[in-house]
């Protein structure tokens, strides 16, 4: 798990270290963000201490607001031992009191020029992505006309090469071999390659290949939502394969059920073309076509026709116009 | 399954030639190999996700198998790491 500390935000963001400079090291643990308002009227019990405190322009004319004991009270109440740092939004002018209390607890005080909406929404952004659910994958993920295809299947079975034509076919390498997957809400799974083996492809025989200098920058991306899964695995005569495209198999990566089709590789059988068209084929159906459900569709009236046919006895020969 | 913690005492650690030395021993073998390292973990049969890890000399991995022939597997690496990595 990676730690967030203060230091990232201000390295991160347009953000004035005002005091408390001893506390940048501190450690933030979750990304909610805390709007101390009911805070300023002395109510503390439900404090959320531990969580990023934001204080906007309604928070701090109350504050201006309270008699100067009140405000050294408040001030030092915001500041414990465990608070990661206080922002202030707007560039509004700073409260002494506050400042004196960050610098002696050592909690950062930072301020940002900007509206309290936008700072929110961009530090939650930021913090989400930091705290993300994480996990890594043994795969290739490769962009194809714009679906993330992730390509697994054991070592050996030819996920690379695969991912070589693809790209050779005019799309775009994610990640080769190992694919680092960070969830992002509740149904995103983003994944990007560790930075290491950013754009390189193994070729069994070949080695270690630059797919960017060989193939140019259009060919390599560095981040993709992932939407759909191909397995590859050797050509089993016992297993029954998928004939009609009916059923959608899924594969639960983190907590995201991802779409996935098993493709059985056989010598012969040109593996990039085929998930290609998976992948266009994925495309349509999330546009609305299903050619297997319309052709079961068309089967279903056809038997009917022919019962009722059967029932009324009606020569189907005759041709109507 | 099984499993086994290494540390890596080469001076280079996990490098490209040490890498391919073991990735080829656990391509040898039925069983799925991970290597964990660092809350990560990579299929051992993999060489680019082993070597994604970037793993230093003094740094503790965890080889685990699981798979029929499991047992011969972990002594195989084990006894490559031995020779080429670590203890």
């Amino acid at each position: 798990m990676v730690k967030v500390r203060t230091q990232d935000l201000l390295d991160q963001f347009k953000l004035e270290l005002i005091a408390g400079k001893d506390g940048v090291h501190r450690e933030i643990f979750m990304s909610e963000i805390s709007r101390p308002g009911i805070e300023m009227t002395g109510y503390f019990k439900y404090y959320p201490k531990d969580r990023l405190q934001l204080l906007g322009k309604t928070e701090l004319s109350y504050y201006f607001d309270l008699e100067s004991s009140e405000r050294t009270d408040r001030a030092l109440r915001l500041c414990t031992d465990i608070t990661p740092g206080i922002v202030i939004t707007r560039g509004l002018e700073v409260p002494e009191e506050l400042v004196n209390a960050c610098n002696e607890s050592g909690v950062p005080l930072l301020r940002s020029p900007f509206k309290t909406t936008r700072v929110i929404s961009r530090l939650t952004n930021f913090l989400e992505a930091k705290f993300a659910p994480f996990t890594a994958v043994h795969g290739v993920l490769v962009d194809i006309y714009g679906i993330g295809v992730l390509i697994t299947g054991q070592s050996g079975v030819g996920k690379s090469e695969t991912a070589l034509e693809l790209v050779k076919r005019g799309h775009r390498l994610v990640a080769d071999d190992s694919v680092e997957i960070r969830q992002e809400d509740y149904d995103r799974l983003i994944g990007t390659s560790p930075p290491l083996i950013e754009h390189l492809l193994e070729i069994r025989g070949l080695g270690i290949i630059n797919v960017m200098t060989l193939f140019g920058a259009g060919s390599v991306r560095s981040y993709k939502k992932i939407s759909l899964i191909i397995n590859l695995e050797s050509w089993d005569q016992k297993r029954e394969y998928d004939r009609l495209g009916l059923e959608e198999e899924t594969l639960k990566i983190i907590d995201v059920d991802v779409p996935k089709i098993t493709l059985p590789v056989r010598p012969g059988r040109n593996l990039a073309v085929i998930i290609e068209v998976a992948a266009m084929n994925f495309r349509l159906k999330r546009m609305g076509v299903n050619a297997a459900e319309e052709f079961s569709e068309r089967l279903t009236t056809m038997i009917k026709q022919e019962k009722t046919g059967l029932e009324t006895k009606v020569d189907l020969d005759i041709d109507i116009d | 399954m099984k499993e086994q913690k290494f540390t890596i005492t080469d001076e280079t650690g996990i490098h490209a030639r040490p890498a391919t030395l073991l990735v080829n021993k656990a391509g040898q073998y039925e069983s799925q190999v991970e290597l964990h390292y660092n809350g990560k973990a990579v299929n051992l049969k993999s060489i680019m996700g082993v070597m994604s890890l970037g793993v230093p000399k003094g740094a503790e991995i965890t080889i685990t198998v699981e798979g029929t022939d499991e047992e011969q597997a972990l002594e195989g690496i084990a006894d490559t790491i031995r020779e080429q990595l670590g203890e």
